[in-house]
């Protein structure tokens, strides 16, 4: 079977209707079969609708984001409340070791983002692993800073994302890696990505899961959990009706 | 004795709004490179132009075999040429010139 890749952190300027079609476009000819943006918690149903709309057109299976950005994990508690059953992924932005903590532990968060290029405020030690190995979280890592740092700040932050991915497999914590791209030019190819995350020590075939398998396995749990049968995990009614047992 | 080097040529697309010259498109390749592995790393790469379309905006490189994946890295971190704005991509792998050219008479890539 054909393997399919997918990005779920593409950031097109969303108020931007060409570059936000540009980037779709090109994704679907990069080789991406699924491709999911972040929405604005304000009107997720609109853009929803809209970029759905532009996906199909380009032949491209998209899935709504959201980015949880929450400066206490209290916060963090009521927006999920607030949006787990609106969006197909949610991933949180771990801007405080409180928030990445509470993130870690919770059942409703696909995606732990870490965006600080400093390792001081990159919070994925083997604490926030083993918390992440209990509940469903995948630590997902942006290729865009590789692109854009240059020099000292890139040497630091390939070995922060080194040691994050060392700790990641040990604790079981699975992988993804995204584009984060913000522009057409900051897109690559999945097997592209693949061979940057070697920059940070991960393995062949784990960076091309990191691209294929494990965002596909997110996406498709959710879909499954939005779904009007889904009862629990493993449970979902297949039939209704009298002729019913 | 010395086991024969093993080669693979890729076959290149520049993605940008500009032409660039082959002269500027191998600076941007080997600054990429040297960046990422140094120049130790650059030695073993083997790194060669066959082909350059200046036109066609594509590039036909020859790399040790068993440098591929760190090659396709470096060309992955090139976000700019000539100090404008560019991304290189990979359009195919192949053992031989031969099949390279036979793969592309069969995609989108004409060279």
């Amino acid at each position: 079977m054909k393997r399919r890749f997918a990005d779920l952190h593409l950031q097109p300027k969303l108020s931007d209707d060409e570059q936000t079609e540009n980037m779709l476009r090109k994704a679907s000819e990069l080789g991406y079969r699924l491709v999911a943006v972040p929405l604005p918690t304000i009107s997720i149903d609109v853009y929803a609708k809209k970029l759905m709309a532009t996906c199909h057109e380009a032949k491209i299976d998209f899935a709504t984001r959201l980015d949880l950005k929450p400066k206490t994990a209290k916060e963090l508690l009521h927006q999920l409340r607030k949006f787990r059953r609106k969006v197909e992924v949610i991933a949180v932005v771990c801007e405080s070791k409180e928030v990445a903590r509470q993130a870690a532990k919770d059942h409703r968060v696909d995606l732990l983002n870490f965006p600080a290029i400093d390792p001081r405020e990159r919070f994925f030690d083997k604490a926030e692993a083993e918390l992440a190995s209990g509940s469903l979280a995948a630590l997902e890592i942006d290729i865009k800073p590789i692109l854009t740092l240059r020099g000292p700040a890139r040497i630091r932050f390939l070995a922060a994302l080194r040691r994050e991915v060392a700790i990641a497999e040990d604790y079981h914590v699975p992988v993804v890696i995204s584009s984060g791209a913000t522009n057409p030019l900051q897109m690559r190819k999945p097997m592209e990505t693949a061979a940057l995350a070697s920059l940070f020590d991960m393995n062949k075939p784990e960076a091309i899961k990191a691209v294929s398998t494990t965002p596909f396995s997110i996406v498709e749990r959710n879909r499954e959990k939005l779904s009007p049968n889904f009862v629990a995990p493993g449970i979902r009614i297949i039939r209704r009706g009298s002729d019913c047992p | 004795m010395r086991e024969k080097t093993r080669r693979r040529y890729l076959a290149l697309k520049i993605d940008s709004d500009q032409k660039f010259s082959q002269k500027e498109f191998m600076n941007a390749v080997w600054e990429a490179v040297l960046r990422l592995y140094g120049e130790y790393g650059a030695s073993k790469m083997g790194l060669t132009l066959i082909n350059y379309n200046h036109e066609g905006g594509w590039a036909v490189t020859r790399v040790a075999h068993t440098e591929v994946e760190r090659f396709r890295a470096a060309l992955a971190s090139i976000t700019e040429i000539a100090d404008k704005p560019a991304s290189v991509h990979v359009l195919m792998v192949s053992g031989t010139l031969r099949a390279l050219y036979r793969k592309a008479r069969t995609s989108s890539f004409k060279p």
